[in-house]
């Protein structure tokens, strides 16, 4: 069996995987190597969106990509946005729109939202609903997701109002 | 040899060559479930996934030359859904943002499923593939591409490097029904295309066949029929016909997805649907 050895950049850190067998998935690597568990594993053939990450700035699900493949791009999990001390205004938003109930497709929802709202900071709903449709939630209906998305975009707007005004 | 990332078709191909047995690698988004399920050794693998020029695509003499490497995301962009709508139109219909992000043409043709939604637009367009080993470059049209249930003529040692697509006249639709938008398969789908120069409809037909094939009577029908000067009006009555050639033309099975009743009955609809708006886009 071939056992391969590579470096991952994930959320601006190196990461070697030493050891890895090539048919890893990069979900399963960032779980279970590099013990960064936020990505959840739900369906592992991409219908569910619990495994987003960013690759290069595109949202893709880390189930489908080939680990060793990813060598050379940059990786962003959700542990990669806010910080210890301060959680990012996504996450405050799902937090203020009580949109996380059992949390599982929490990370990866957040992971699209953070991505929606850098590409258009004012999105209608029906780009919304296109943006998450890659993102099962077997909880809340999607409602709260929708208004924490509506809260984060507000609070957005108005953030970048203030900075124009300074 | 474990994973090889090509930065090149050249490059591709002399590992091909060299490594007959090795799984290619493109999106992932067909090849990742099958690993993922364990129906899959990833011993040796080639990712096609970085070649610059696979993601390109040149518009010239009339013809699209379209990289096998351009993704969904991109063939939904609004200078290629200008030139190819219903191309657009289908790869807008795949999967997720995620999904479309990472699949590409290229995948969806050499994996060659029966409800691959690109395939029926392709075969409505004429479309020709380019494949390309280290010793042969050779061109082979679509409808001779796919053979089977997931099969294809590619050789080992081949990659799909192109695809030559020609631009039409005229509103294009692509149309598919499933259980619901997003993340679905395709239980019946239909592209029409119309061709001014040429004053023809063409109609491919996926998900109801192991191949993707033309409804040809239907075709010859509505061209007869259609109103090349006022291009826009057509009776209930041409439109009805149309829609039950189409139906005529194919022979479903049962499966999980849907009944053959079923399934001649959707496409029948879809090819109303897509005549009136061919017809309608026309007149607005």
């Amino acid at each position: 069996m071939t056992s391969e050895t590579y470096t991952l950049s994930v959320n601006g850190n190196n990461y070697q995987v030493v050891d890895g067998h090539p048919s890893e998935s990069l979900l399963w690597v960032l779980r279970e190597r590099l013990e960064l568990s936020g990505s959840k594993n739900a369906c592992e053939e991409g219908e569910c969106g619990s495994c987003t990450v960013l690759v290069d700035g595109k949202i893709l699900c880390s189930c489908l990509i080939l680990a060793e493949t990813a060598v050379g791009r940059e990786i962003t999990t959700i542990e990669g946005l806010g910080s210890d001390a301060e959680i990012s205004d996504v996450q405050k938003a799902f937090v203020d729109a009580g949109a996380v109930q059992c949390g599982f497709c929490t990370p990866g929802l957040i992971v699209t939202i953070e991505h929606l709202l850098k590409e258009d900071p004012n999105p209608d709903e029906l780009t919304v609903r296109e943006a998450i449709s890659g993102n099962l939630c077997r909880c809340t209906g999607y409602g709260r997701i929708l208004e924490a998305v509506r809260i984060a975009s507000k609070n957005l707007t108005l953030q970048s109002k203030e900075e124009e005004n300074q | 040899m474990g994973v090889i990332i090509a930065k090149s078709v050249n490059e591709a191909c002399a590992v091909l060559a060299e490594n007959p047995a090795t799984t290619v690698l493109a999106g992932g988004t067909d090849l990742m479930v099958q690993a993922n399920r364990g129906a899959h050794s990833l011993e040796s693998v080639l990712d096609l996934s970085r070649i610059p020029e696979l993601k390109k695509w040149t518009l010239q003499d009339g013809e699209i030359l379209l990289g096998a490497g351009v993704s969904y995301t991109d063939l939904a962009e609004t200078q290629l859904a200008e030139l190819i709508p219903a191309l657009a139109q289908a790869a807008r219909t795949v999967g997720s943002p995620q999904i479309r992000n990472a699949g590409t043409i290229g995948g969806n043709l050499a994996t060659a499923s029966p409800a691959g939604d690109t395939i029926p637009v392709l075969v409505a367009m004429d479309a020709i593939l380019q494949l390309k080993s280290s010793t042969d470059n050779r061109e082979v049209p679509i409808t001779e591409f796919v053979t089977g249930v997931k099969t294809n003529v590619l050789k080992s040692g081949e990659i799909i490097e192109s695809i030559r697509i020609p631009v039409f006249e005229g509103p294009q639709e692509f149309l598919k029904v499933g259980t619901r938008n997003a993340m679905v398969i395709s239980v019946v789908s239909l592209a029409l295309v119309t061709d001014y120069l040429e004053k023809k409809l063409r109609v491919g037909v996926g998900s109801v066949s192991p191949v993707p094939f033309r409804a040809t009577a239907a075709e010859e029908f509505i061209s007869q029929e259609f109103d090349w000067e006022d291009k826009g009006h057509l009776s209930e009555k041409i439109i009805n016909k149309f829609s039950e050639l189409v139906a005529n033309s194919i022979k479903p099975i049962d499966d999980h997805r849907g009944t053959a009743d079923y399934r001649k009955h959707a496409v029948g609809v879809l090819a109303k649907r897509a005549l009136e708006r061919v017809c309608v886009s026309e007149r607005s």
